[in-house]
């Protein structure tokens, strides 16, 4: 899952959820069923969790584009030549 | 939110807290309820009416007890709890209370009833106090919800007196 499908997620999540509790409580209080209203959310979570839970690809369609192989042949990195300077100072001591 | 694992844990924590929230709301909804309860006792007889060994007087009461508790009940009542006290006063307490009867009403179909019955439990004064006194037959309730606050309340209906002698 990339950074915007797990916003994604995340905004799907509670909204459905919260969307289920207000339809749930709603009908529950209006049929003056409790067990209605149980029923409704726990199908509501049912449901929140198989959209938002798996990896699903339409959670996948802003994958990271890293640099290419022959950029980074072209900007070595800083790091090495540190290293290689660090090595050589103990020897000339 | 970037593995199954994390979805699945912030998706339940979340749907436990709104559940939390929607039972919190529906104990709230019980205070829009406003219940009109009804109740009239008869004492039909008395069966007999007499001081114990040991100085206590006891009486034996055939009620006829009826009630209309049907406006008690929401979409968020599990059951009512209803007893039938005789409460008086004597110079050694200033309210004295014995359970007559009892009842566990489970729906609203059943909250509308009429009983015919002799004392459930034993009608025993703390003394010898019984003879001629004035007392009053109270309805309690306590109603218990599916979620959230126990609800409980009175009828007190008066006007009952016991007989002057032992019989």
């Amino acid at each position: 899952m990339d950074w915007q499908g797990q916003k994604l997620a995340e905004q799907l999540m509670q909204i459905l959820l919260l969307a289920f509790a207000a339809v749930s409580f709603g009908t529950g209080y209006v049929l003056g069923s409790f067990q209605m209203m149980m029923l409704i959310y726990a199908g509501g979570v049912f449901l929140t969790t198989l959209v938002t839970v798996p990896n699903w690809p339409f959670f996948n369609r802003h994958p990271l584009k890293w640099l290419d192989p022959s950029m980074a042949e072209k900007h070595p990195k800083p790091q090495q030549q540190q290293a290689v300077s660090l090595k050589k100072k103990p020897a000339k001591k | 939110m970037h593995s199954f694992g994390y979805r699945a844990n912030a998706l339940l924590t979340f749907a436990v807290t709104i559940l939390a929230l929607m039972c919190a709301m529906a104990s709230f909804s019980d205070n829009l309820n406003h219940p009109s309860p009804s109740s009239s006792v008869q004492v039909l007889n008395v069966n007999w009416f007499q001081k114990q060994p040991n100085g206590n007087d006891e009486v034996s009461l055939t009620l006829n007890i009826s009630a209309d508790l049907q406006s008690l009940f929401t979409w968020n009542t599990k059951q009512v709890f209803v007893f039938l006290a005789a409460e008086y006063e004597t110079s050694k307490n200033s309210l004295n209370q014995i359970s007559l009867w009892d009842g566990i009403i489970a729906s609203k179909e059943h909250a509308k009833f009429w009983t015919h019955t002799s004392n459930k439990y034993r009608f025993i004064d703390q003394g010898s106090n019984l003879r001629g006194k004035e007392f009053n037959l109270t309805l309690h309730w306590h109603v218990m919800p599916k979620t959230g606050k126990m609800f409980a309340d009175k009828l007190v209906m008066s006007g009952y007196r016991l007989p002057k002698e032992y019989r």
